[in-house]
């Protein structure tokens, strides 16, 4: 299955520029994408743009670990994955002291529908996750990392190893970095297909060449990570953000944003709008702003529902999203999760019975089969969600639907039961009309089916 | 789909054989079964599939057991446990890809070739199947071809593109 390189060069037409995505004018205050224009991801553009001065200022001046870690702390940056912990009070609980081998991992296997801007920096400005790991490994004492990356984009992972070269060359990785005594060793590794290893234990154990099912917690990676080592696994925009931090200080980021949700995050619109595509702005702006920036609803259609932190999250329908800004704490009071920051966006001529259909299919086609309730229960949902939608639907259906997402809940080693079961929760709780709609007329509300 | 791989495969090439040691040396020496991900995917590269062969050269380069290489081979979605046609061609249907006609897309192209999803052209040239999420749903509709290739914005018009120039390559 080589391909021919007259193939590759057919199949270059279709590839992507960036351009409608990344490269334009509508970020607001961008630290990550700015100055990007997709010809200027290699190391000289980056240290052009100020790039690893962050890593030289700390190798150079003798700042120390603590105080590295005491300024992510307090910038309030909070991991970009999706579960938006602490990232600073994730680095401190890493051993410092501890004698063996310590790891460091990015997470780069970007599956959570709707996400799609972890390829985006990988692909335009490799440098920034470089230099982000190389400072969170100094600032816990680590010597190894890995960068595990999503499976179908691969030519990202070439890219990603290529600018690995790139920094090894320059003696920004390797041995004695910068004239100092900080070593740091990095290296990719790529998925091939399982949504599951977005999950950092599963993830782990894809890295050791295993299945990638998730691990029982405790014990937490900081004790017990790769090979069974203290590991800290973070998601590429968190270190992508840590650079700015350091030049401008946790104080400037948290001024960006708004308190306890400190920075600019990067929000991959997708759906509905007349412009899809990556918007870094400032955590707390309002929703309608980012809705704006992306284009408005496609075709001047009404807003019926957005999913606002990828397809876990629960959906919230426009009224509710209207008054809502992004950041944590706003989506959360919403009743939602702001999560991977993977904006999907509904049009009113949308039926939420097919949609929630196709992500229950995914959930079932994804769940690892390692526990019950999630392996089980995410048949159920999807079998019964389709009945539904084929005008099959019993009118116990909607109690059993609640019953069964409650039942998985709480109840798996890992969030994909959650995650499975949060979207028809939420679902059903705001548009349960349409639901009973297609059980009792076995029709559709709306005319245009996705 | 049977989980026994009955198709044969000729050896790796000396090529590919370095490809993986370059994927070893990434991983401490007691751990080379990390490479286990990069290896399958680069015999897949080299053959089309995996086959119980190249997976009993990587068991023993990796010093594993041939079963738990077929368990990695088995659990995830992008290794091909039989041959496939020469593009295989994964088309996202996910919902952010489907509200932009993702769904429609794989229909066309089904259509376009003649063949059911999940099916190969007689002549062996293509093999079509759905796609879960690849992280790039602003892109929407987007394909992978033979694993590694992403295309993007693919319209009717732009399947009909892709299938039509594929088919004019001369090798």
């Amino acid at each position: 299955m080589t391909t021919s390189q007259k193939a590759l060069d057919v199949l270059a037409q279709f590839r992507t520029s960036g351009v409608d995505t990344c490269f334009h004018d509508r970020h607001i205050g961008p630290q990550i994408l700015a100055g990007l224009n997709g010809n200027n991801w290699s190391i000289q553009d980056y240290v052009a743009r100020g790039g690893y001065q962050a890593l030289r200022k700390i190798l150079t001046t003798g700042m120390t670990q603590d105080e590295v870690i005491a300024i992510v702390k307090e910038s309030g940056l909070r991991g970009r994955g999706g579960a938006g912990f602490p990232t600073g009070l994730k680095w401190s609980f890493m051993p410092r002291q501890f004698p063996g081998q310590k790891y460091l991992v990015c997470n780069s296997d970007e599956g959570e529908p709707g996400t799609c801007k972890d390829r985006e920096i990988l692909q335009h400005n490799p440098h920034i996750v470089i230099e982000g790991m190389a400072i969170a490994a100094f600032a816990m004492g680590i010597s190894v990392g890995y960068n595990y990356i999503h499976g179908e984009i691969f030519q990202t992972y070439e890219r990603f190893e290529a600018a690995l070269e790139e920094a090894r060359a320059a003696g920004y990785l390797g041995d004695n970095i910068l004239g100092s005594t900080f070593s740091f060793q990095l290296h990719a590794a790529h998925g091939f297909g399982a949504y599951i290893c977005g999950e950092e234990t599963a993830l782990l154990e894809s890295l050791e060449g295993k299945k990638g099912q998730p691990r029982f917690k405790p014990p937490f990676p900081a004790s017990f990570g790769l090979y069974g080592k203290p590991t800290t696994i973070n998601n590429t925009e968190t270190f992508a953000a840590v650079p700015w931090i350091i030049n401008n200080g946790g104080q400037a980021y948290l001024e960006c944003g708004k308190p306890n949700n400190g920075g600019t995050k990067i929000f991959s619109v997708s759906g509905d709008v007349e412009r899809p595509g990556n918007y870094e702005i400032p955590m707390g702006t309002p929703f309608s702003k980012l809705l704006e920036l992306a284009g408005g609803v496609r075709k001047g259609r009404k807003l019926k529902a957005v999913i606002p932190g990828g397809s876990s999250s629960p959906v919230l329908p426009a009224d509710i999203i209207m008054e809502c800004t992004m950041d944590y704490d706003s989506i959360a009071k919403a009743g939602s999760m702001l999560g991977s920051g993977a904006v999907i966006v509904l049009d009113d001529s949308r039926c939420m019975v097919k949609s929630l259909q196709r992500l229950s299919y995914f959930y079932m086609h994804e769940s690892c089969g390692q526990c019950t309730p999630c392996r089980e229960g995410t048949g159920w949902l999807w079998r019964m969600v389709d009945r539904i939608e084929r005008g099959e639907g019993r009118e116990s259906d909607l109690a059993l639907l609640d019953n069964v997402a409650e039942n998985i809940m709480g109840r798996t080693i890992c969030a994909l039961g959650d995650a499975a079961a949060m979207p028809v929760r939420g679902m059903i709780k705001h548009f349960r009309h349409e639901f009973e709609h297609h059980i009792t007329h076995k029709t559709c509300t709306v005319s245009a089916y996705v | 789909m049977s989980s026994v791989n009955t198709h044969h495969s000729a050896p790796l090439s000396d090529e590919t054989h370095a490809r993986f040691a370059r994927e070893v040396a990434k991983y401490p020496d007691d751990q080379k079964q990390s490479a286990v991900m990069a290896c399958l995917s680069i015999a897949q590269q080299e053959q089309g599939f995996v086959s119980a062969e190249s997976e009993r050269v990587i068991a023993e380069l990796l010093g594993m057991a041939p079963m738990a290489v077929h368990e990695v081979t088995t659990f995830y979605n992008m290794y091909n446990q039989q041959p496939v046609g020469k593009f295989k061609i994964n088309v996202c249907t996910n919902l952010p890809c489907q509200l932009r006609n993702g769904q429609g897309a794989l229909l066309h192209m089904a259509k376009k070739l003649g063949i059911e999803v999940g099916g190969t052209t007689p002549d062996g040239l293509f093999t079509l199947q759905p796609g879960e999420c690849m992280g790039a749903c602003a892109d929407a509709p987007v394909l992978l071809v033979n694993d590694r290739t992403m295309c993007s914005y693919m319209s009717d018009d732009k399947l009909d593109k892709l299938v039509d120039d594929l088919r004019a390559v001369k090798e």
